[in-house]
C-alpha cells in the first residue's frame, strides 16, 4: 500500500535521495541529522525519554490515577487534531478550531441544560427564547442530548464550510479567514452565555465525556479512537485521501489533473470543524459544563502536536498516526510539568521551546526532500 | 586604445548543460558604438550566450575580455559594475514602486555619512536620466503606472546610469507598438553615438537588419554565420537558421488520420492574446502548432483545456462543447493535457510513479460510496501503462518522480492520463529537458497515441520536431494562424517565414501592436 507519508519513514528510501539532488546548506545541514530526527518516530523517543528522565522526580507519574487522567485530556486534544491535520495536509491552517470548540460545546449545552440561574443568564440573548429557569428546550433523555450533538456537529461543519468556501473559492489566506473566524466565534460564545458556564446537564451528556461501556472501555476512547481510525482509513485509503494529499503538495498540477480542488480543500475545513466539535463535547462532558472558554488556550497545542508529529505546515506531508502521537507528547509534556509543580509561565516556555522544535524539523524535513536552494 | 579597438572580445565560449552542448566555441568581437544583430532559432543557444555575458552564467570554456582586460563577472550585478548590462525581455521591473526607486535600486545615492537614502538628489538624477531616453513622466509615477514601452525606457534609463559599456537587448520590441518601437530605435542610434556597444537579438529579423551593424547566426549552438549586415539578407539569415537537413530522428508515422473530428477550436479570441483561431484535430492525426515564443501558442491550448479564460469562440472534443475555465468538463470529454512545466504543473516529485500516474483515473479506483482506493488494480494498471511506456522505474509504489530522468518524468505525465484513455492530448512541448534518446521514445508515443485513434496536438518551438511527428503543422503568429502545411509539403523556410511574419509582415505586425496596446 503505497501511502504518500511514507516517504518520510520508509526505510528502504536511500537516505540520499533528499540531499543527494539539491545543494547547498540545508542539505548539508540535513546530512548531519540523523535519519530518526528527521522521522515521525522522533516523537515517541521524545515521549518516552521525557517520562523515564521524569520518573525519579515526580510521585505517581505512571500510577493509575495519573494515566487516567493525562489520558482523559488526550481524547479531546486527539480529535481536534486530527481534524487540523486534514487543513494541514492541503497545506492551509485552521486557527479558528478554539473558536469552533467554544461556541459548539456551548450551544450543546444550552440545548440541554436542565437549569439556568436567573442571576447569571438573564443578560443572555436567548434567555426566555431559548433558554429558561427550566434550562434549555431539549428533555434530559438520551434522545434530547443526541439532537444537541447533532445540532452541534452540524453548526461546527457549517462553520468549517464558511472558512473552507472562502479559502478555496474566495482564494482568501487560510490564516486570515480562521483568524477571523476565531475572533468571531471566540466572541459570540462569551456573548451568548455572557460569560457564564453552563452547568446543569443531563446524565446522558456527561456520560459522553466520562462513561465507560460495560464498565470497562471509557466513552472518550471509543469515540476518539473511532474519529481517529476513520480519519486515517480517509487520508491512506480513499480517493479523497489521495486528493488530498495532492493539492497539499501541488495545487496547480492537481487542478489540470482534474481534482476538483476548491471541493477537496473545503472537505478538509468541514472535516476539521466536525472534529473540533466533537473534541468540544468531549471536553465539556468530561467537565460537567458548557464553557464559552473552552479550548481557549489550545491552539498552539494542536497545531505543534501536528507538526512535532510529522505533519508538515507546508502541506501535503503528515498523517493520522504521527498527529496522534504528537497529541500524546503534548498531553504528558504539560502534565509532567504539572506533577513537578513548575510555575505556569516555566510551561508555557518549555511548551514553546517543543513547538519551536517541531517547526524547525518540519522546515528541515520539506528542505531536505525537495532539495533545492 | 583607438577608438576602433573592441570593447568586448568573446573567444571560443562553449556551455554544457547535463551533457548536452548548448554552445560550441562562439567567438565575437564588438566594437565601441556598434550594434551586433544576434539570430537564431529558438534554442540555438542566444540566451546561453547572452547569459554568459551578463553574468549569469559561468562558461565551460573560452574566455572574455572586455577593454582588453580579462572578463569574468561573478554575477549579474558585477557584470552591470564592469559596464555589461542585460535589458531582459522579461522586464526586471518592479511595478509597485517609483520609477526613481526602480532606477538606483542597487545603488541609492546616500546622504553620507548618514546610512540615509538622498531622495531629492535621485530624483533630480531620475529626472535628468528620464530626459535622455525621452520618457516624458514624474520620476515619482509607479511603474505599474507606464506602458510596457515606456517600462522599456525605464530599464534603459537604469543601463545609462551606470554608464555601461555594453548593452545587451533581448527581443525589446515584442511588447511594443510601432511608435514606442521607432522611439526605442532612435535612443540605440543615441547610445551608438555615445560610444555604447550594443547587442541585439530579435526573431524580427527585418529590425534586426534595420539596427545592426553586423550580423551574428546562431544554430544548435554553434556559429553558423557572421559579418557585416549588408552580406546578410533576411533570406540568407533565415536559411542559416535552419540549416541542418532531417536525420533519421523520428520514428514512422503508423496511424493514418481518419474523417472523425476530435478536436473543434472554432473562432477562439481573447484580446491580446489570440484572435479568431479555428482549428480541428482528426481521429488519429498528430497536429504540430509552431510559433514563436509569445506567439500564443500554450496561451491557446490552456483555453481549449478550460484553464484560462477566452472573449468569445468554442471549443468542442469528440462533438460534444466544452465550457471555458472547466478543466474537468474537458477532461471527462476526453481531453488531456501534458504541460510544458513538468514540475510545478505535472508532477507531485516526492510522491511515489503509481501516485503520480493516479492522479487523473483515480475515481475509476474507488471502491464503495467512501471511495476507498482499489490499490492492487490501480497498481496493476499502472504497471500496464508503465511497460507501454517502457518507463523505467525502480519501483513503482516506492520511487518518487523527483528521482527519475526528464524523460521518464514526461512519460509518467504522459501515462497518468493514458490511465483514462482521452481521445484528445494537447502537449506542450513535450520534449523539452528530455535527453535525445528519451526524445525518440516520446515520438513514438505519439505515434502510439494516434494509432489508438486519438487526436494529438503538438506545441513545440523545435520545427525539426514537429516535422518529424506530425500530419500537418499550423503556424501561429501573435495570437493568429498565418499558415497551415501539410506533411509533405512540408518546407522550413515558408514556415519560418509564416512564424516570423516574412515578408509582409512590418504593415500587419504594426496593426497588430497597436491593436494590442
Amino acid at each position: 500500500m503505497p501511502r504518500p507519508n511514507d516517504a518520510l519513514t520508509d526505510p528502504e528510501r536511500p537516505a540520499g535521495t533528499a540531499g543527494s539532488s539539491g545543494s547547498g546548506g540545508a542539505a548539508a545541514v540535513l546530512r548531519r541529522v540523523p535519519r530518526l530526527l528527521l522521522s515521525q518516530y522522533l516523537v515517541v523517543v521524545l515521549t518516552v525519554v521525557y517520562v523515564l528522565a521524569l520518573l525519579p522526580f515526580t510521585d505517581g507519574l505512571l500510577s493509575s490515577g495519573n494515566v487516567a487522567n493525562v489520558l482523559s485530556n488526550y481524547w479531546p486534544l486527539l480529535v481536534v487534531a486530527v481534524g487540523q491535520t486534514f487543513v494541514l495536509v492541503v497545506a492551509g491552517i485552521d486557527l479558528s478550531q478554539t473558536s469552533i470548540m467554544a461556541i459548539t460545546n456551548v450551544v450543546a449545552a444550552l440545548l440541554v441544560t436542565q437549569a439556568a440561574n436567573p442571576v447569571q443568564f438573564s443578560k443572555s440573548p436567548f434567555w426566555g427564547n431559548l433558554i429558561g429557569p427550566d434550562g434549555g428546550p431539549l428533555p434530559a433523555s438520551a434522545w434530547g442530548v443526541a439532537v444537541a450533538v447533532v445540532a452541534a456537529v452540524a453548526l461546527g461543519a457549517l462553520i468549517g464550510l464558511g472558512n473552507g468556501l472562502a479559502v478555496s473559492r474566495l482564494g482568501m489566506p487560510a490564516f486570515m479567514v480562521t483568524l477571523v473566524s476565531l475572533l468571531f466565534f471566540s466572541a459570540l460564545a462569551i456573548w451568548a452565555t455572557k460569560s457564564e458556564n453552563v452547568v446543569d446537564l443531563p446524565d446522558a451528556y456527561v456520560w459522553l465525556g466520562s462513561g465507560d461501556l460495560l464498565g470497562v472501555v471509557p466513552v472518550p476512547l471509543l469515540l476518539a479512537g473511532g474519529v481517529a481510525v476513520a480519519a486515517h482509513l480517509l487520508l491512506a485509503r480513499t480517493v479523497l485521501g489521495r486528493r488530498l494529499y495532492a493539492v497539499g503538495t501541488n495545487a496547480r498540477a492537481a487542478a489540470i489533473s482534474g481534482v476538483p480542488t476548491a471541493r477537496v480543500v473545503t472537505t478538509a475545513y468541514v472535516i476539521s470543524g466536525i472534529c473540533a466539535t466533537v473534541g468540544a463535547l468531549l471536553y465539556s462532558a468530561r467537565l460537567e459544563q458548557g464553557r464559552p472558554t473552552l479550548g481557549a488556550n489550545q491552539l498552539l497545542d494542536v497545531v505543534g502536536a501536528c507538526v512535532i508529529g510529522g505533519v508538515s505546515l507546508f502541506g501535503g506531508k503528515g498523517n493520522v498516526l504521527g498527529a496522534a502521537l504528537g497529541v500524546l507528547l503534548f498531553v504528558v509534556l504539560a502534565n509532567g510539568l504539572n506533577l513537578l509543580q513548575l510555575p505556569f509561565t516555566t510551561v508555557m516556555v518549555v511548551k514553546g521551546l517543543v513547538i519551536l522544535l517541531a517547526a524547525v524539523l518540519d522546515v528541515l524535513r520539506t528542505r531536505g526532500l525537495e532539495g533545492r536552494t | 586604445m583607438t577608438a576602433d579597438a573592441p570593447v568586448l572580445v568573446v573567444e571560443g565560449v562553449s556551455k554544457e548543460f547535463f551533457g548536452v552542448r548548448v554552445l560550441r566555441d562562439v567567438s565575437l568581437s564588438l566594437a565601441p558604438g556598434r550594434v551586433l544583430g544576434l539570430v537564431g532559432e529558438n534554442g540555438a543557444g542566444k540566451s546561453t550566450l547572452m547569459n554568459i555575458l551578463g553574468g549569469i552564467l559561468v562558461p565551460d570554456g573560452g574566455s572574455m575580455r572586455l577593454d582588453g582586460e580579462p572578463y569574468r563577472p561573478r554575477g549579474p550585478r558585477d557584470a552591470a559594475a564592469l559596464g555589461v548590462t542585460f535589458i531582459h525581455q522579461e522586464l526586471n521591473v518592479f511595478s509597485n514602486l517609483s520609477i526613481t526607486d526602480n532606477l538606483f535600486l542597487t545603488s541609492y545615492p546616500r546622504l553620507r555619512p548618514l546610512p540615509l537614502l538622498a531622495k531629492r538628489a535621485s530624483r533630480e538624477r531620475a529626472r535628468q536620466l528620464l530626459r535622455e531616453v525621452g520618457l516624458d513622466r514624474s520620476p515619482d509615477d509607479l511603474v505599474e503606472t507606464l506602458a510596457p514601452g515606456e517600462r522599456q525606457l525605464v530599464e534603459i534609463a537604469k543601463a545609462i546610469s551606470t554608464d555601461a559599456k555594453v548593452v545587451i537587448f533581448d527581443e525589446p520590441t515584442t511588447s511594443l507598438t510601432a511608435r514606442e518601437t521607432e522611439k526605442l530605435f532612435d535612443l540605440l542610434r543615441r547610445l551608438q553615438a555615445r560610444g555604447t556597444a550594443i547587442v541585439y537579438i530579435s526573431h524580427i529579423l527585418a529590425d534586426v537588419r534595420r539596427v545592426a551593424d553586423e550580423i551574428l547566426v546562431l544554430r544548435d549552438g554553434g556559429l553558423v554565420g557572421s559579418g557585416p549586415v549588408a552580406e546578410f539578407p533576411t533570406d540568407r539569415m533565415i536559411s542559416l537558421m535552419v540549416g541542418r537537413a532531417l536525420e533519421q530522428l523520428y520514428p514512422d508515422r503508423r496511424a493514418v488520420p481518419g474523417d472523425g473530428v476530435v478536436l473543434d477550436v472554432a473562432h477562439l479570441s481573447q484580446p491580446g492574446v489570440v484572435a479568431d483561431v479555428s482549428l480541428q484535430v482528426h481521429e488519429g492525426e498528430v497536429v504540430g502548432l509552431f510559433g514563436l515564443m509569445g506567439a500564443g501558442r500554450t496561451e491557446l491550448a490552456r483555453m481549449v483545456f478550460g484553464l484560462d479564460p477566452y472573449a468569445s469562440g468554442s471549443v468542442a472534443v469528440d462533438g460534444h462543447r466544452v465550457p471555458p475555465l472547466d478543466p474537468r468538463a474537458a477532461i471527462r470529454r476526453g481531453a488531456a493535457f501534458v504541460t510544458e512545466d513538468r514540475r510545478d504543473e505535472g508532477l507531485l516529485m516526492d510522491f511515489p510513479v503509481v501516485d503520480n500516474l493516479a492522479m487523473v483515473a483515480l475515481p475509476r479506483f474507488g471502491r464503495g460510496p467512501a471511495g476507498v482506493v482499489d490499490t492492487r488494480a490501480l497498481v496493476a494498471a499502472a504497471r500496464e501503462v508503465g511497460k507501454s511506456l517502457r518507463l523505467k522505474t525502480a519501483s513503482l509504489e516506492r520511487q518518487p518522480a523527483r528521482s527519475l530522468s526528464g524523460g521518464n518524468q514526461q512519460k509518467i505525465v504522459l501515462g497518468k492520463w493514458l490511465l483514462s484513455q482521452p481521445r484528445l492530448f494537447i502537449l506542450d512541448e513535450p520534449t523539452r529537458g528530455v535527453d535525445v534518446g528519451a526524445k525518440y521514445e516520446v515520438y513514438t508515443v505519439v505515434d502510439d497515441l494516434a494509432a489508438r485513434g486519438a487526436g494529438v496536438l503538438v506545441i513545440s518551438s523545435e520545427l525539426d520536431e514537429l516535422q518529424g511527428i506530425c500530419d500537418r503543422i499550423l503556424v501561429l503568429r501573435r495570437g493568429e494562424i498565418t499558415g497551415g502545411f501539410e506533411r509533405g509539403a512540408f518546407d522550413a523556410e515558408r514556415i519560418l517565414r509564416a512564424a516570423f511574419g516574412e515578408p509582409a509582415r512590418r504593415a500587419s505586425a504594426q496593426d497588430v501592436a497597436e491593436e494590442t496596446t
